[in-house]
C-alpha cells in the first residue's frame, strides 16, 4: 500500500508555511485529486474539504482502498455536484495519511517516520496549505467551497482567511468552535489508541486501539432512531443468545467490522493529529469571542445546512454560524434537512439535501455567468 | 404576482436592503431582486419553501420570526416586509417591536377583520367568518390575533409608531386610507398595507 501512495498525485509546496504551533514547514507534499474539467474562464472550480477520516478521493473508486469515494452520493457526472459541469478539487489534509504531509511521512532530518514527533497542526494550517494548491492550479476565485463535519470547519476557516476567494460557501453539519462534548469524544478515541501497547512500538501499529476509536466514533455519526431501525435488537445468528461476550447482536458485529476495516486504511497517529486539529478549532476565539468578525469582509454567498438528527454537530451549532453571518450582513441562507440518519446524513443519499446543494450551486453558477456576460 | 406584492414593491425603492419575513416561495423576493436590484434576504419557517427559495438563488433562512429576529442588528435593513402574518404570531407586539428595530422602515400588511363580509357572517350566521382571505375554520386557523384596519392604526398611535403610508386593497383595487375615509375603508377593504417606522 505504501508504494501505491507514493504514486498518487501531489504537489510539493516549496514555500515556507508557519504553522499555528510556531513551527515552520517547507518542501512538504500535498496530495490531491480533481474531477471534471476546469473551464476556460476558470470559474467552475469547487473545492471540497474532507472530514476526519476522508481523503482526496471524493468519488469513483479510491485507487488505494478500492472502496467508493467518500462523497460518491454527491459528486460525479449528473450528481448534485456535477462533474460534467464543475471542476471538483479535493486535497488530503495536512496530518492525513493519503500522501499529504503527515505523521506517516519520513522526517528527512532523522530518516525516521515522524509518528508523534510530527508538529501539531490546526484547521487553519490545513486550509493555508490548500491555498497553495489553488495557486498551483491557477484558480483565482472558486465557484464554491464545501464540506461536511471537519470539512465544514475548513469551509468556515477558508472564507474567513480569504474573504474574496470563493463565490459561494456550503458549510454542512459543522460548528465554528468544537464543543466540549466533541472534544470529549475525540479524547476517548485518542486514549483508545494511546493505551494500546503497540502504539509505542516502532514496527507495530495500534490496531486494537484504533479500531475501538473508530467504533466509538461511528456510533456518534448515527442516530438513536437510525440505529434502532437498522439493527434494533436483531441477533447475528438467528438462534438465541449465546450467553457469552461474542457479538450476539447485529449492531455489535457491525461495529466490530467498522473498526476492523478502518485500521487497514487509516494511520493511528493521523487520527490523533486530525482529531486534535478539530478540538483546537475555535473560530470565535480567533476573533476575540466575536464570531461575526470572522466573516466581516466576506463576499461569499453562504448556504448553511444541518440535519435534524445530528447530535454531534446539532442544528443549534450550525445556526450560530448563521447568526454570526447575519450579524455582519453577509449573504446567507440556511436549511435544516429532515433525516433520521444522524451526522452521517451528509455522506448518504438524502434527496432533499442533495437537491439543495445542487440547486444552490446551479443558481450561483448561473448568476456569476450572467454577471460576467453583462460586464 | 398578486396585487398586494405590486403595492409593496412599489413602496420599496431600488437598490435597497430588504428582509422579507415569512417570504414563502420567494415570489416577492425574486421580483425585488431582479426588477429592482434590491439586496434581499428572507426568513421562512417551512422547510420546503426555504428549499424552493434556495433553488431560485435566494438567501433564505429557515426559522421562526418570533425567535430569530433578535439576531439581526439594529437598522440593518432599509425595509422589513411582513405580509399577512402579524396575526399568526403568539406575540405580534413583540414581533413588531423587532421589525421596527431591524428595519429603517417596515411594511406590514394585515387581512382586515373589519371587512363587511366578515362582520356579516358573525352577525347573521353567528359563526366565525370564513372568506377568501380567511379560508380556515376557527379550529384550524393559524390566525391567533385578528385585527381590523382601525385596530392596527389605533395600535400604532398607542405605541407611537409613525405611519408614513396607509394603503388598502378593495376587490383588487388599490387606494389610500385617510383619516376621512377610514371607517369606510375599514368596512370595504380586505387588506391593509402600512409603511411604518
Amino acid at each position: 500500500m505504501n508504494d501505491e501512495i507514493k504514486n498518487i498525485k501531489k504537489i510539493i509546496i516549496n514555500s515556507s508555511l508557519e504553522l499555528d504551533c510556531g513551527k515552520k514547514i517547507k518542501d512538504f507534499p500535498l496530495a490531491y485529486e480533481t474531477y471534471g474539467t476546469l473551464n476556460k474562464s476558470k470559474n467552475n472550480a469547487v473545492l471540497a474539504f474532507h472530514a476526519l477520516t476522508g481523503d482526496q478521493f471524493v468519488t469513483n473508486v479510491n485507487p488505494i482502498t478500492k472502496r467508493e469515494g467518500w462523497w460518491i452520493t454527491a459528486v460525479g457526472p449528473g450528481k448534485a455536484i456535477d462533474t460534467n459541469k464543475y471542476f471538483v478539487i479535493c486535497a488530503n489534509v495536512l496530518g492525513g495519511c493519503m500522501g499529504s504531509f503527515g505523521p506517516r511521512e519520513i522526517n528527512p532530518e532523522t530518516n525516521k517516520v515522524y509518528r508523534t514527533t510530527f508538529p501539531v497542526i490546526t484547521i487553519r494550517d490545513m486550509v493555508r496549505a490548500q491555498k497553495y494548491l489553488l495557486d498551483h492550479l491557477g484558480i483565482k476565485k472558486l465557484l464554491a467551497v464545501t464540506g461536511g463535519s471537519m470539512g465544514g470547519m475548513q469551509v468556515l476557516q477558508f472564507t474567513s482567511l480569504y474573504p474574496d476567494k470563493t463565490h459561494a460557501a456550503i458549510p454542512i453539519a459543522c460548528s465554528a468552535s468544537h464543543s466540549a462534548q466533541n472534544i470529549a469524544l475525540n479524547e476517548l478515541g485518542r486514549q483508545a489508541i494511546m493505551t494500546d501497547p503497540n502504539w509505542k512500538k516502532e514496527n507495530s501499529t495500534p490496531d486494537k486501539g484504533l479500531a475501538i476509536a473508530r467504533m466509538a466514533a461511528h456510533i456518534t455519526y448515527l442516530s438513536k432512531q437510525g440505529l434502532q431501525e437498522k439493527f434494533g435488537r436483531k441477533l447475528q445468528d438467528k438462534g438465541s443468545l449465546k450467553f457469552s461476550f461474542d457479538a450476539d447482536f447485529q449492531i455489535e458485529s457491525y461495529l466490530r467490522h467498522q473498526g476492523a476495516t478502518f485500521v487497514d486504511r487509516f494511520d493511528a497517529n493521523s487520527y490523533l493529529y486530525i482529531t486534535r486539529a478539530m478540538d483546537y478549532f475555535d473560530l470565535e476565539k480567533q476573533f476575540n469571542g466575536n464570531l461575526s468578525l470572522a466573516f466581516k469582509n466576506t463576499k461569499s454567498k453562504f448556504c448553511v445546512i444541518s440535519f435534524s438528527s445530528d447530535w454531534l454537530y446539532p442544528t443549534i451549532e450550525n445556526k450560530e454560524i448563521v447568526i454570526a453571518l447575519n450579524a455582519c450582513g453577509a449573504n446567507v441562507g440556511f436549511v435544516e434537512i429532515n433525516s433520521d440518519r444522524g451526522h452521517d446524513s451528509f455522506l448518504l443519499d438524502v434527496p432533499e439535501f442533495l437537491k439543495t446543494i445542487s440547486e444552490f450551486l446551479n443558481s450561483t453558477y448561473n448568476e456569476i455567468n450572467n454577471n460576467e456576460k453583462r460586464i | 404576482m398578486k396585487k398586494e406584492f405590486e403595492v409593496i414593491s412599489q413602496i420599496i425603492q431600488n437598490n435597497k436592503r430588504v428582509l422579507d419575513i415569512g417570504c414563502g416561495d420567494g415570489t416577492l423576493m425574486e421580483y425585488l431582486k431582479i426588477k429592482q436590484q434590491n439586496d434581499v434576504r428572507g426568513l421562512e419557517p417551512q422547510k420546503d419553501l426555504v428549499q424552493k427559495c434556495i433553488s431560485k438563488g435566494l438567501s433564505v433562512i429557515e426559522g421562526d420570526a418570533e425567535k430569530e429576529l433578535v439576531q439581526f442588528p439594529k437598522k440593518s435593513f432599509d425595509y422589513v416586509v411582513l405580509s399577512q402574518t402579524l396575526q399568526a404570531f403568539l406575540n405580534p407586539e413583540g414581533v413588531l417591536d423587532q421589525l421596527l428595530r431591524i428595519g429603517k422602515q417596515t411594511i406590514v400588511s394585515i387581512p382586515n377583520f373589519g371587512y363587511w363580509k366578515v362582520r356579516l357572517q358573525l352577525l347573521i350566521k353567528g359563526t366565525m367568518p370564513i372568506t377568501k382571505s380567511l379560508p380556515n375554520e376557527w379550529y384550524n386557523t393559524p390566525n391567533l390575533h385578528m385585527c381590523t384596519i382601525q385596530d392596527f392604526v389605533n395600535f400604532c398611535k398607542k405605541k407611537n409608531i409613525r405611519i408614513d403610508k396607509s394603503m388598502c386593497l378593495t376587490n383588487e383595487k388599490i387606494s389610500e386610507i385617510t383619516n376621512r375615509n377610514m371607517s369606510y375603508k375599514n368596512i370595504f377593504s380586505q387588506l391593509g398595507i402600512f409603511l411604518i417606522q
